[in-house]
């Protein structure tokens, strides 16, 4: 190795720091080039969207890409936001919570976006939602997580316009509790969202008289599930439920699957995407049934729209996150047009309490925590008879009246005052 | 041989004055990057970088566990700012303590082994931190991530500062980086130093000379460990968040990577390997999503043809003929 | 716990355990002959089970894709050697190790590139669909065949290096590869050879996994460490080690499932810990390889 001696002739060390400190000093008090963020008057709307393109939620992210570019389209075209132009920016979270962190500030710093949705996974979603609050930019969440709407992430300037775990387990464990057996099993991803799942089932069923047989947890990202076989089998349900997402749910239900669990009991899966269904195939799904924020073939008047526009613009249908993209975004945008100007107190008085349906059915934002209420639909896989053609609905549980949601209390919030914590003066 | 000689004296001025040019183009720096979080982010993963390289460049030891420091330091830095008390010293303190401390048990456990047990080992251990921070939710909010990191202002006494601008936040962590390297280089031009350097060169007549090799290693080791820490604390309050993925392994590779890039055997090193990283990254990932293979490639052709990094070759080429920078160790089977 | 249960389950940590002892093997082999880390070696086992697949899309045998892929494997690993490992020999033993290192990232772009980044549905051949009844619960069929053909490997791998000419020079080269050229031969084809062999059970390994586990990019990612771990606590170096360590590791991973789930993750690297701080070199391993 080279002997790296640097010889100190010409500058004394000590004169040395003592420059420096000064430097460094003056630099940090004197703030010179310190720009204060403004909100630019002037040019396109920016809305910030990190997503994540690399890594195994490539094709979701795509799809919300898809969905948020399509909201912007149809806004640009009926005159855009504040008689501007809206621009859609979106980069690349890598599925690293510290990454969206790392994008979300970039977006606000140096992009200087004035709105910012898109994330996909709690975690990452959590991270972008500190940076928000942290300047004051609106941020509405288009994926599951049970605590953006509780205290202490929650706050004036965040939004959750998709399903949240609990919402999920009051529906689907309302319509398995109605339809099946009794004694239910759990397996469940080792992280918050399995853990959120598995509670809520457990909560919903006790209503009906459904008992849990059993709980096994498994570390996330497990591949081989066979060693928790024996234990489902012995336990003897009539429901198994895999909490779990992506490739887990993939390979525990194909694992299952293959080892005969079928037979004996029903599979449940709290959240049944169509990118699962694709990536496990026919032969695994059969039979599954799950819940789903929406599926493209349902008859109804806004999703027939939604469907056809982004059918054009796509060429395949939409699934899942790309509704919540398009349904975020517009309310968003939207909120802006209607509150007259980008003023995050203005904007959360136009949403609070409001009703709309951009493409799925009802939906209402809950003043209390910045909610969006929504029914759930129960589907079922089925052969596909195209490609995207693999599911059908055989259930809507309705999410009228808050009944699905957790009480306002419950996510330390005020039940009667809109939420107004975080807010930067 | 214009080029050559123009390389030499540039290496020359530079290697007289080392600190003073790595201070100006560090002052310099967030000027001329796309954005200041970009600089901000490059430098505290040059000084994680630094830290990794006392143990690599400096001792010769591989880890592939280094993301335990880093994320441990994070972490503390972040639960200190929570639950302890709101000041910025005392958390970056804290990060600090932790890492160092974490590489005393890990480094005690470890340095026994030599080459790829080593290497193995230390990956064990971070793995299993990574786990325990999985699951203690309490304490790291285990995946979900540490979040409501309290936006501390830097006290001085009496005066307080809002350090959360892009540049003063920038220079604020350039104080730190900046004394990590002072210190660093007083350390390694000090007796103890020069016995590190003859450790890596070559540890059997190091211990003929009296010197207990293993006490040696693992004090480079804690050392590294402890600026790895400080790199993280300053990280947490960065993001103002810390996700789990600090402490995987894929943050230990990373910093593998950067350090090679950049060179292993000097100070500028890690801190050019952290730029290029992170600024080709950035830039790819914009273009495209398979920027990955970008620095792939890179990185193998780093490892086939400049295996002392960019500096390091840099350096080399100024130096035709003369001592060339050359990692000893042990060697793979040799052609026959 | 019932009886069956365990014995249960002592079954499927077997068929776990399985695909470890496939992957240590590879590792294993190329570690003891050329002292090459191959980091890349997840990467590898990915590429084989997308071979596969590949294989199984164009002609719907599952089989034709089980002889196809460790040939197409072997091949593979055979231009990995010759153009990126080679020209490191002599330097610092982590030289290969970072390459490969590299190397692992560039070949999950590729995938994602050219397949893309979702999941790709394979299902066992027909034949073997159908569970199995033994002792009384039901096992897939599947899962025996992977242990059955992985004994099958096993046994010819042995046959070969030990009744075999060209065994004995690969035995002898991870002993003393002087002496082996002293004696005339030209150990750059042996090891150059023993890549691809290295390499092309690490591809069945990804076909044979397929049927059970997703397919997709990063695949291998996760395996690679458990194998390392695997491998270290085997011995680095040593077959039989790796054999031993991998039955060990499916089983300890499939008994920590059944009574506390949620160490299964760490239980690997306990194992490991303990055994490297008893044994240093692990189970089998010699002394002073690569200190």
């Amino acid at each position: 190795m080279s002997k790296e001696k640097p010889s100190n002739k010409g500058v004394d060390r000590r004169t040395f720091i003592k420059i420096s400190g000064l430097t460094t000093g003056a630099a940090l008090l004197g703030g010179f080039h310190f720009v204060p963020r403004t909100l630019a008057q002037t040019g396109p709307i920016k809305v910030g969207f990190p997503i994540p393109l690399t890594g195994p939620y490539g094709t979701e992210a795509k799809d919300q890409q898809a969905g948020a570019e399509l909201a912007i389209a149809e806004i640009n075209a009926s005159g855009g936001v504040l008689g501007r132009q809206v621009e859609l920016l979106v980069r690349d979270t890598k599925l690293k919570a510290d990454e969206a962190a790392r994008r979300a500030k970039e977006l606000i710093e140096s992009e200087g976006v004035q709105l910012m949705s898109g994330v996909l996974s709690a975690a990452n979603q959590l991270a972008v939602n500190e940076q928000c609050k942290l300047h004051g930019i609106p941020y509405i969440s288009i994926s599951q997580a049970n605590e953006i709407t509780q205290r202490p992430d929650n706050s004036i300037y965040t939004y959750h316009e998709a399903l949240d775990p609990h919402q999920t387990t009051q529906a689907v464990g309302e319509y398995v509790a109605k339809n099946f057996g009794k004694k239910w099993y759990f397996l469940t991803s080792d992280y918050a969202y399995g853990w959120q799942m598995t509670d809520g089932f457990i909560r919903k069923g006790k209503e009906f008289g459904a008992e849990s047989v059993g709980e096994t947890k498994h570390p996330l990202g497990t591949s081989d599930y066979s060693s928790y076989m024996p234990r489902i089998l012995a336990a003897n349900p009539d429901v198994l439920f895999l909490d779990n997402f992506g490739k887990d749910q993939i390979n525990s239900a194909k694992q299952a699957t293959s080892f005969g669990l079928k037979k004996k009991m029903q599979i449940v899966c709290p959240i049944l995407l169509m990118s699962s269904r694709l990536g496990g195939g026919e032969q695994v799904f059969d039979g599954i049934i799950g819940g789903a924020s929406f599926y493209w073939e349902m008859d109804h008047p806004t999703t027939k729209k939604f469907v056809e526009a982004f059918q054009k613009a796509n060429g395949r249908p939409p699934i899942d996150y790309a509704g919540y993209a398009y349904s975020g975004v517009k309310e968003l945008l939207s909120a802006v047009n209607r509150a007259g100007k980008l003023d995050p107190v203005a904007m959360a008085e136009t949403i609070e309490g409001r009703t709309y349906d951009n493409y799925k059915g009802k939906q209402w934002w809950r003043p209390c925590d910045h909610q969006s209420q929504q029914d759930v639909f129960i589907i079922k896989s089925k052969a596909a008879k195209g490609e995207y053609d693999v599911f059908e609905i055989i259930g809507t549980v309705s999410g009228e009246g808050e009944r699905l949601l957790r009480t306002c209390i419950e996510v330390g919030q005020n039940p009667n005052k809109p939420i107004r914590s975080g807010l930067k003066q | 041989m214009q080029i050559q000689e123009w390389l030499k004296r540039f290496i020359d001025v530079v290697s007289r004055y080392p600190l003073v040019f790595t201070l100006a183009v560090f002052i310099v720096f967030p000027f001329i990057v796309p954005y200041k979080a970009l600089a901000t982010q490059i430098i505290i993963w040059g000084l994680f970088a630094l830290g990794f390289n006392v143990c690599l460049g400096y001792t010769g030891m591989l880890s592939f566990g280094h993301a335990a420091y880093f994320g441990a330091g994070a972490y503390m830095a972040g639960i200190a700012l929570i639950r302890i008390w709101d000041n910025i010293w005392f958390s970056l303190f804290c990060a600090f303590i932790i890492g160092g401390f974490l590489a005393l048990l890990l480094g005690y456990l470890c340095i026994k082994r030599r080459g790829i047990y080593f290497a193995m080992l230390t990956l064990a251990f971070a793995q299993l931190i990574y786990f325990v921070a999985f699951q203690w939710v309490d304490m790291t909010g285990g995946d979900n991530g540490l979040r409501n990191i309290p936006a501390a202002p830097l006290s001085f006494f009496t005066l307080e500062i809002d350090i959360y601008t892009p540049l003063r936040f920038y220079f604020f962590v350039l104080a730190f980086v900046f004394l990590s390297i002072l210190a660093l280089n007083l350390i390694l031009q000090s007796p103890f130093g020069h016995v590190l350097q003859a450790v890596r060169e070559n540890d059997r007549r190091a211990q003929s000379c009296g010197y207990e090799v293993s006490n040696v290693r693992w004090l480079a080791f804690i050392l590294s460990g402890a600026i790895s820490g400080l790199a993280g604390g300053l990280y947490a309050l960065y993001l103002h968040f810390v996700g789990i993925e600090s402490l995987y392994y894929s943050t230990s590779g990373q910093v593998i990577m950067m350090t090679l890039l950049g060179g292993m055997g000097s100070f500028i090193g890690p801190f050019i390997g952290a730029g290029i990283f992170l600024y080709l990254e950035d830039v790819l990932s914009a273009v495209t999503p398979n920027w990955m293979i970008f620095l792939g490639v890179i990185f193998v052709l780093c490892v086939l043809f400049f295996p002392s990094g960019v500096w390091g070759t840099i350096k080399n080429l100024s130096l035709r003929g003369r001592t060339k920078i050359r990692i000893a160790g042990a060697v793979t089977k040799p052609p026959l | 716990m019932e009886w069956t249960a365990i014995a249960m389950q002592l079954f499927t940590g077997l068929s776990l355990g399985m695909l470890y002892v496939l992957l240590a093997l590879g590792l294993s082999i190329i570690f003891g002959l050329l002292t090459v880390v191959n980091f890349a070696h997840g990467a590898f086992y990915m590429w084989g089970a997308y071979a596969g697949v590949t294989t199984m899309a164009v002609t719907g045998n599952f089989w034709l894709a089980l002889l196809v892929t460790p040939l197409v494997m072997g091949a593979y690993g055979l231009v990995v050697e010759k153009t990126l490992i080679r020209p490191l020999y002599g330097r610092d033993i982590n030289y290969p190790l970072l390459l490969t290192f590299g190397l692992q990232f560039i070949m999950i772009e590729i995938v994602r590139i050219l397949w893309g980044t979702s999941d790709h549905p394979v299902s066992a051949p027909e034949t073997l669909s159908m569970p199995v009844e033994m002792l009384g619960f039901y096992f897939p069929a599947y899962r025996l065949f992977v242990i059955a053909i992985t004994l099958v490997i096993c046994i010819v791998l042995w046959v070969f290096l030990e009744r075999t000419s060209l065994g004995l020079i690969i035995r002898a080269g991870t002993r003393d590869p002087l002496m082996v050229r002293a004696l005339g031969i030209d150990m750059n084809r042996i090891w150059w050879l023993v890549f691809g062999i290295g390499s092309a059970l690490a591809g069945i390994a990804g076909i044979l996994a397929a049927p059970i586990r997703s397919v997709f990019p990063e695949m291998g990612v996760a395996m690679l460490v458990e194998s390392f771990v695997v491998v270290v606590v085997g011995g680095m170096g040593s077959l039989s080690g790796a054999i031993l360590s991998g039955i060990i590791m499916g089983e300890a991973i499939a008994l920590t499932t059944l009574f506390y789930p949620q160490m299964a993750d760490i239980v690997i690297f306990l194992v490991m810990a303990i055994v490297l701080l008893i044994r240093p070199s692990g189970l089998f391993g010699k002394a002073g390889l690569l200190e």
